[in-house]
């Protein structure tokens, strides 16, 4: 029977493979059930992984939407590496987009005139603080009270929504909107500046890679980063060492809120241009998968970013192309997620066959004489 | 007939053959001991015959016939007990509770409970069935899981380290309880590596030693030098001790008392006690008498002490955090080495920043010179490690020790503070590291050690100690001291008087 | 008064979606497992026993349609924690995002469709009392069996031997293990038995409550329900009183916004949430008073020969 062996020290080379050995079996699942749907398993599989690369038209739309998942996700690798559970990246976006799509809005209606590269920093500022006012609350109740950060950040995401759709409905609502729950357009002076002309990605994409290697050099060359780790891997060594926990909290809930908030203002003032109840279809949770199809590193996470963006485009055009509903690609996204903490345990453990010897039950079996022992 | 009789038992494990063609017999009636340094295959020896692991090669027998043992239940039937070094209890469930799932007939609580108290009689083992484990003692936690195996009748019982838990006048109450057993025909199995208990309670032994026999002898007609021999190849090391040249005071502690954080800690009250440079001062006692919440104290990981019940170098210190410490000279090694001392999966090359950061300025690290440090231990204190970069939780337990150990060293600490140095660590490493201690504290440094092996204190310490029940005794020169006064005062049985004091000169 | 028998009555039927999947997780957790996964076991089960209504008709295949489909997903869940070692939160986080979409997936060919409403049917003779007639026994019968569940695990957990090798596991998987006791496989059982009763809860959501299937219908009751085992310090009966009081608030927000309450419908739909946050926050700010309830080992990973 197959045994799991632990190994002295976690494989490196199963560190890579692991993310890709989980890719392939979705995708031999997701084969599977496009055959079990009736489907031609090749046109699904290329409406998920070839069309959304066809083309500069595709690619900018990949990069568009892999934009707020890799940002939220290089927030939560900090968080999750410190062992601070936060999974409300949902609600910290919403806010984020509340308050930078609030400044946009008062642009809108102020008449104040200014250019783009004077709204710009204050929107996506804004963003950032109202996501990090959001997870400030989280770290807030888990510092005083001791309340469970993952309860806690869930619950505010449900609130973050209602708060969204409160918002729409009625004190912001677009007087000139034929009563739909809706902003008004914000001013062009506040849309964020197209980085590919003639088409969607906007600036917002190289700012998220710069912040790549920001965050890298944070999680793998400075104190705090270290700092953080060690209180995520062992708690009691962090404590020897001095490290602050309360300290590691605090850095890492509003690392993490300021960036699912800043996701939210680009995608409010990016692709947008207003607030509407659909500012998310679930960025901040999709972001939890990308953080760990990307092991929790940021190169991985642009990688994993990228794919799981390519998810949401192929559930799009899966939908108009072979009339597979949208949701298919929520349950692809967690069986990616299912297989490769399935996978992950190669990278601690070793899998050995070992021949099962015939046991005998426990009687006593006829008496043998006894060797006389050197 | 022999009541167990182990023949070319084997086991072997993907880096290490733990037990190599091991034989064994044990008679009715007979306490029969398993000697051997940490490491040698004593634990995987026991978890065969107990049912927990299955030999790779060789036989059981019981009572002259063979048998599998698949797991701890048929080893139950059998007649097989075990009481555990380590306690198998379930702290929130009563002492009743705890016993009744050691058992597997179908007896009712309350039967249980009555026979709790038969046995408790019989044998002079002190247990209340009522109380919730987590507010007894751990000598009293023994007695439970002690009555536990007995209520099992069984006709053989493995004792793992038994002592390690005990003041030595509990060792000799245990020792009575045992040759009670022994009389009426229970055969035991006493797994040990103490030479002294051995030689006084057993009437076999065998002796371990990488994983084979080395010997099977009558540890009453063999002496502590013959039967070190046989355990670890040869005559223990012998340290130099040279006098001690005392300086200053550098670690002041003055009536420190600190309330209990943990709901099953201990509260510490009014602890006095100094070391000066060039000495060393060890702290004796039984396990869960305040070592832990004075460490913490003292390290700074706790950091609710009033400031002036700590001085470091005529300077309070005791609210100050553990960075602040170390860089008055404060350097300390807890008594766990993974996931405390280092942490198991970052290599020994991350692990030297958790608490040196000489590497570290403004605010980045400098990852050659992290390197570079590692190697310098690694070379400096032989420590046995696939480099730098290995990862600390695959180092044997004496080599991650010697890292650990070194790194404070080197740090050139004024002040020493270790807890357990050498437990769990083979006898080569140990006494590296008591070597290293030594040599710190004939270059002036003060050293404080907690250990639980009272040889070991009395073989490096200058001056001694006891805590128990969170208070401090007046301490004594170690020459001075003997094993009978150290084991009064596990019980707490010292007199305020400083009597055998040290002239505070 | 009337009116307050009504509510009453609402608040014990809207409780007992928390209450089967609050007892759930508590049995769950007193083995040491925590199984972050409940919305999407409820989400799974929701759909199951709404499918299984639809094409039968009969309530009890629903509810054994729900408890079956909550039980496959939590060993799947199981296997990976349990034996492959899994870290624990993001398993359970898997599993609701795995579950959310399942169900969304296959809940596509029931969009819109509804039931019929499945009411108080009641205890008869009981019903007619003037006033706890109408307030207490003219509930489904998952109500009642909500409650003499809770009995029932009290029973098991406290006073039988099964029980209290349940507790140990939690209490020191190590040293169950020592003793012989197949530690693994008592959690598989804990968290299948879990999954079960969340799956039920799911069902119950589905076909008694909303009637009807829309995706996402559990709206957080998941999280909620694993609150709850916080709040009620892993009892039982605290876990039913938990969940009849969120049952309650969430009961509130319809009947303010029926009494004419000035406030947007939206921050009224906040209430549960906000509640659940504050009584969380209440409960946990003593760290002791957890340590002795909390199963000792709860989110640890368990290594047998280590």
């Amino acid at each position: 029977m197959l045994k799991l062996e632990a190994r002295p020290q976690p494989s490196k080379a199963m560190s890579f493979a692991s993310p890709l050995i989980a890719l392939t079996l979705t995708v031999v699942v997701a084969a599977l059930l496009f055959i079990v749907l009736g489907k031609d398993p090749l046109v699904g599989l290329g409406a998920f992984f070839v069309e959304p690369l066809r083309g500069v038209r595709q690619l900018t739309e990949v990069a568009l939407k892999a934009t707020p998942l890799i940002l939220c996700a290089l927030g939560l690798a900090v968080c999750y590496r410190s062992n601070v559970w936060n999974i409300g990246a949902e609600g910290q976006f919403l806010l984020g987009a509340i308050t930078a799509g609030g400044l946009a809005l008062w642009v809108t209606t102020s008449g104040i005139h200014a250019s783009r590269w004077v709204w710009t920093p204050l929107i996506l500022l804004a963003g950032v603080i109202g996501g990090m006012a959001w997870a400030a609350i989280v770290a807030l109740l888990r510092d005083r009270f001791n309340a469970s950060e993952i309860l806690v950040s869930l619950m505010l995401v449900y609130v973050a929504q209602q708060l969204v759709n409160y918002l729409v409905f009625v004190p912001w609502k677009d007087p000139m909107g034929f009563n739909f729950p809706q902003t008004k357009t914000f001013d062009t002076s506040t849309w964020l500046e197209m980085l590919v002309p003639r088409s969607r990605l906007h600036i917002g994409f190289a700012i998220t890679l710069a912040l790549v290697g920001v965050f890298w050099a944070f999680l793998f060359r400075s104190w705090r980063g270290y700092q953080l780790q060690v209180g995520g891997l062992a708690p009691a060594a962090a404590r020897y060492a001095g490290f602050s926990a309360r300290g590691a909290l605090w850095t890492s809930m509003l690392i993490s809120g300021g960036m699912a908030g800043l996701a939210g203002a680009m995608e409010a003032a990016g692709p947008l241009r207003q607030l509407t109840p659909h500012v998310s279809t679930g960025y901040g949770f999709t972001a939890i998968i990308v953080c760990f199809v990307g092991r929790l590193h940021p190169v991985g996470i642009v990688f994993s970013g990228l794919l799981l963006s390519m998810f949401l485009i192929g559930g799009e055009l899966g939908q108009s192309r072979l009339g597979l509903p949208n949701a298919l690609t929520g349950v692809f996204q967690g069986l990616l997620l299912f297989l490769l903490l399935a996978c992950d345990t190669l990278i601690n453990y070793r899998v050995r066959w070992q021949a099962t010897r015939h046991v005998p039950v426990a009687k006593p079996a006829a008496p043998v004489t006894t060797e006389a022992t050197p | 007939m022999l009541r167990l009789e182990l023949i070319k038992l084997s086991k072997t494990y993907p880096a290490v053959k733990a037990n190599d063609q091991v034989s064994l017999k044990v008679k009715p009636g007979e306490i029969h001991a398993v000697l051997g340094e940490n490491g040698a295959g004593k634990s995987t020896l026991m978890k065969m015959i107990y049912g927990a692991v299955r030999p790779d090669e060789g036989q059981i027998c019981w009572n002259d016939k063979e048998v599998q043992i698949r797991n701890p239940q048929e080893a139950r039937a059998l007649g097989i007990s075990m009481v555990f070094q380590h306690f198998s209890l379930f702290d929130t469930l009563t002492a009743a509770e705890n016993v009744w799932l050691g058992l597997d007939k179908s007896y009712t609580l309350a039967d249980v409970t009555q026979r709790i108290d038969q046995v408790s009689k019989e044998y002079g083992l002190d247990v209340e069935p009522m109380r919730p484990v987590h507010t007894l003692s751990v000598g009293e936690r023994q007695r439970v899981e002690i009555v536990r195996a007995l209520l099992t009748k069984p006709q053989l019982l493995i004792l793992d380290e038994p002592t390690s838990v005990l003041t030595p006048q509990a060792v000799e109450k245990l020792f009575v309880t045992l040759r009670k057993l022994a009389s009426e025909g229970c055969s035991i199995l006493y797994i040990s590596h103490k030479l002294d208990e051995i030689r006084a309670l057993c009437h076999n032994c065998t002796v371990l030693r990488g994983g084979r026999v080395t010997g099977e002898v009558d540890p009453t007609k063999e002496t502590n030098a013959s039967l070190s021999r046989l355990m670890i190849g040869a005559e223990p090391p012998q340290l130099q001790h040279i006098q001690a040249r005392l300086g200053d005071t550098v670690l002041d502690v003055r009536d420190l008392s600190l309330a209990k954080q943990q709901h099953f800690g201990m509260s510490l009250a009014h602890i006095s006690f100094n070391v000066r440079a060039g000495e060393i001062v060890g702290i004796a006692g039984v396990s869960g008498n305040g070592q832990q919440e004075l460490m913490a104290a003292l390290s700074g990981e706790d950091t609710r002490a009033a400031p002036d019940s700590i001085y470091l170098f005529g300077k309070p210190i005791g609210n100050q955090p553990p960075a602040k410490r170390r860089r008055e000279g404060l350097h300390f090694v807890p008594e766990e080495r993974l996931g405390r001392g280092a942490v198991p999966t970052l290599p020994l090359a991350a692990n030297t920043l958790l608490t040196r950061d000489e590497a570290v300025r403004g605010g980045w690290i400098h990852i050659n010179e992290v390197r570079a440090l590692a190697e310098k231990l690694i070379a400096n204190f032989n420590v046995k490690a696939g480099g730098p970069g290995a990862a600390a939780k695959s180092l044997s337990g004496g080599n991650l020790q010697k890292f650990i150990v070194g790194r404070e060293i080197d740090s050139k600490p004024k002040l020493l503070i270790v807890s357990q140095p050498t437990w769990g660590v083979d006898v080569g490493a140990a006494a590296q590291i008591r070597g290293a201690l030594l040599k710190l504290r004939d270059e002036g440094c003060a050293v404080l050690v907690v250990s639980e092996e009272l040889d070991e204190l009395f073989e490096i310490c200058d001056r001694l100690l006891v805590i128990s029940q969170g208070k401090v005794s007046p301490s004594t020169p170690t020459s001075k001291a003997t094993i009978e006064q150290i084991g009064a005062w596990m019980s707490g049985l010292w007199t305020t008087a400083p009597e055998g004091e040290h002239a505070q000169a | 008064m009337n009116e307050i028998a009504l509510l009453i009555a609402a608040t014990l039927a809207s409780g007992t979606t928390l209450a089967m999947a609050g007892l759930g997780l508590l049995l769950n957790e007193k083995a040491g497992v925590l199984n972050l996964g409940a919305e999407g076991m409820m989400l799974v089960g929701a759909l199951a026993g709404f499918g299984a209504a639809y094409a039968s008709g009969n309530d009890w295949v629903a509810f054994a349609a729900g408890a079956a489909a909550g039980a496959v997903m939590a060993m799947v869940f199981g296997v990976l924690v349990i034996w492959l070692n899994t870290n624990q939160y993001a398993t359970g986080l898997a599993l609701t995002l795995f579950g959310g979409g399942l169900s969304a997936f296959v809940g596509v060919n029931f969009a819109g469709k509804t039931l019929s409403d499945r009411g108080g049917v009641g205890i008869p003779g009981l019903a007619d009392v003037p006033f706890f007639g109408p307030a207490l026994f003219r509930q489904h019968p998952m109500t009642y069996i909500a409650i003499a569940l809770m009995f029932a695990l009290g029973w098991f957990l406290y006073r039988s031997r099964s029980g209290l090798v349940l507790r140990g596991v939690g209490e020191s998987p190590e040293s169950a293990h020592a003793l012989g006791y197949r530690v693994r496989w008592i959690r598989l059982g804990a968290v299948m038995a879990g999954g079960a009763l969340c799956g039920i809860a799911g069902a119950y959501l589905s076909v008694v409550r909303a009637p009807l299937w829309v995706e996402g219908v559990t709206a957080g009751s998941g999280w909620i329900a694993l609150a709850l085992t916080t709040f009620a310090t892993w009892r039982p009966a605290r876990v039913l009183l938990g969940a009849y009081l969120f049952g309650g608030v969430t009961m509130l927000q319809f009947y303010l916004q029926g009494e004419g309450v000035e406030i947007a419908s939206q921050l009224l739909a906040m209430l549960p949430y906000l509640s659940t946050i504050v009584v969380l926050a209440l409960i946990s700010r003593n760290p002791t008073w957890i340590r002795i309830n909390m199963p000792a080992s709860l989110g640890r990973p368990f290594h047998p020969g280590s």
